[in-house]
């Protein structure tokens, strides 16, 4: 029985082992084309330069677009995660049955298509002169990052302990220091969670975006998905191999510094 | 350490009292309970936002799609009059629906193998599914380009072999790859987070009473599994009915999605009414599923609950 076990064992690791690679390799692909020599998406790239980062690089238009991209990320982030963060305690909290509906509201932006939103927002911005605004951008974004933002708390709140505030405030703590000292902390990882996916689908989103930009302002997003579709110029590459590249750091700086702090200090209490 | 011993007891008892007191108060009798006036209060910034942002935009898609030029049902006589729309329509619905069937195929082993490996490598696990889902949709929809084109490295291995073209690119095939890969953390999170809940000496217990591990499997923890399915099977199959950039970059034209239909009708050829009604469409085919799916729920929810209750039983 044993040995059958093993062999299910065996079989399930190397069918996991596939899945991984196809969910992760296939990004791998625009490395090498972003060190080609000439202006062209074929396999395998001839000769070897760095001058489609430097062409990123050098390019006003493309790095203004990456600048808006951050600007406008770490602001909806900055709005969404504290909006996300009270309303998903608040929903957690409440024995009302208005919560149930209000928890649906806000998924909504996640499962219903962002599209019907966007082109709604299309004629509401050239209405109300938002084309083309920071301002724009960063509260729609924040719409379409508040249910994450809601799902990472959430998945902290589990297993949260309530008596915990209450021991607090019966050691005499006020309700704004028991947040700050007790409800803080606990649900910090969620929180950080919730942040980095607030950012990442700002920073990512093409769908609604598209029909914010204007001539003057342009996301990197935009400006990648109209760079494929118009032309063969491997500065895309280049600029997807710094997104990718940054995303594999931000990952070793969280399995390699961020989870061993947090295992060190977990031992210590 | 008898001084910490204290207090904890002290805090213990102090928030037993204070538990006690706030049962204890006389609940008034009002028109909104004390309860119900704070969610709404901490809820309000958020609304806001969704309300102005989001909410009101849908909102005047969906009147426009009677209203625009002239009221009336011109906009639904001119989607059902083209054969593209409703094509498009079905073709919609038939990709969605067959990226979720691939997505839940791999998820389901995938998801189990993740509750039967040690914390480090399932950590390990989780973040190759999350890799993807964190890295931008262009990104990644281009690097499939750059694999699946003819001269790709994938065409030119085979181009070794004498394999003229691979064929691939700007086919269903190609669309059906690039989606499940996006939509895969969707599906293996809610599985694995019903997997991890289950007890796992259950099958110890049926194959015991003789069952053969296969029979066991089927009949026990498939069962009791089917709800982080159902979960994330729908949840995948509603976000697939969205997508936009993947089909349209790996897709052909006949690989169209309403989504694209709706960008073209609005910013490109300038007609609000015919972009209204095709997202008025794409919302009802998704509340449909939702909704078919929320009445298949409850059956099938609580046959499962029976099962559960039957092997307390």
């Amino acid at each position: 029985m044993n040995e059958s076990k093993s062999s299910t064992r065996i079989v399930l690791s190397i069918f996991a082992v596939i899945t991984s690679i196809w969910l992760v390799a296939p990004m791998f692909a625009v490395v090498p084309i972003s060190f080609a020599e000439n202006a062209s998406f074929q396999f395998p790239p001839q000769g070897f330069s760095t001058r489609w980062y430097e062409s990123f690089f050098s390019d006003p238009s493309w790095l203004r677009a990456l600048g808006n991209s951050a600007l406008i990320g770490l602001l909806a982030a900055i709005v969404a995660v504290p909006l996300g963060t009270i309303a998903a305690l608040a929903i957690s909290r409440s024995t009302s049955r208005l919560a149930n509906v209000a928890q649906m509201l806000m998924l909504t932006p996640m499962i219903v298509p962002v599209i019907i939103a966007g082109a709604g927002v299309y004629t509401f911005f050239l209405q109300t002169d938002l084309v083309g605004t920071i301002f724009g951008f960063v509260f729609v974004h924040v719409c379409l990052a508040l249910p994450l933002v809601m799902i990472a708390v959430n998945a902290s709140l589990a297993g949260y302990d309530r008596s915990l505030e209450l021991a607090a405030a019966s050691l005499g703590a006020n309700p704004l220091r028991t947040f700050f000292t007790v409800t803080v902390p606990l649900i910090a990882p969620g929180v950080a969670a919730g942040s980095v996916f607030a950012f990442v689908t700002s920073f990512d989103e093409v769908i609604v975006s598209q029909f914010m930009v204007s001539p003057a302002l342009q996301t990197l997003p935009i400006v990648m998905y109209s760079s494929v579709t118009r032309s063969t110029d491997p500065t895309i590459a280049a600029v997807a191999t710094l997104i990718l590249v940054s995303v594999l750091i931000g990952f070793c700086f969280y399995r390699f510094v961020v989870v061993p702090l947090s295992q060190r200090r977990g031992a210590k209490a | 350490m008898p001084a910490r011993t204290d207090t904890s007891q002290f805090s213990t008892l102090s928030t037993r009292a204070i538990a006690v007191q706030s049962e204890s108060e006389p609940k008034k009798r009002q028109w909104v309970s004390r309860d119900t006036r704070r969610l709404m209060l901490a809820l309000l910034p958020a609304f806001l936002v969704l309300a102005v942002f989001y909410f009101y935009p849908m909102l005047t898609v969906l009147v426009a799609s009677f209203t625009d030029p002239k009221p009336g049902l011109q906009n639904f006589e001119w989607f059902f009059s083209q054969s593209v729309n409703v094509g498009v329509l079905w073709r919609t619905i038939y990709i969605s629906f067959w990226v979720m069937a691939i997505c839940v195929v791999v998820a389901y082993p995938f998801a189990y193998f993740m509750t039967m490996v040690k914390p480090s490598t399932r950590s390990l696990l989780m973040l190759m599914v999350l890799i993807p889902f964190l890295t931008s949709t262009v990104v990644r929809t281009f690097a499939w380009v750059l694999l699946l084109q003819d001269s790709g490295p994938i065409g030119s291995f085979l181009s070794l072999f004498g394999v003229e073209s691979l064929g691939i690119m700007r086919t269903p095939t190609a669309v059906l790859i690039g989606m499940a890969q996006v939509l895969l953390p969707f599906v293996v999170l809610p599985m694995f987070s019903t997997m991890s809940q289950i007890d796992r000496r259950l099958l110890t217990a049926a194959e015991s009473l003789g069952a053969k591990r296969v029979k066991a499997f089927v009949t026990v923890y498939l069962p009791l599994s089917l709800p982080g399915v159902a979960a994330g099977a729908l949840l995948c199959f509603v976000m697939a009915l969205g997508f936009y950039i993947t089909p349209a970059m790996l897709g052909s034209s006949r690989e169209t999605f309403l989504s694209t239909l709706i960008q073209g009708q609005v910013q490109g050829l300038g007609q609000w009414g015919h972009g209204a009604v095709i997202a008025l469409m794409l919302l009802v085919v998704t509340l449909a599923i939702l909704g078919v799916s929320a009445l298949l729920g409850r059956a099938r929810g609580s046959a499962v609950s029976d099962m559960v209750g039957g092997s307390k039983a």
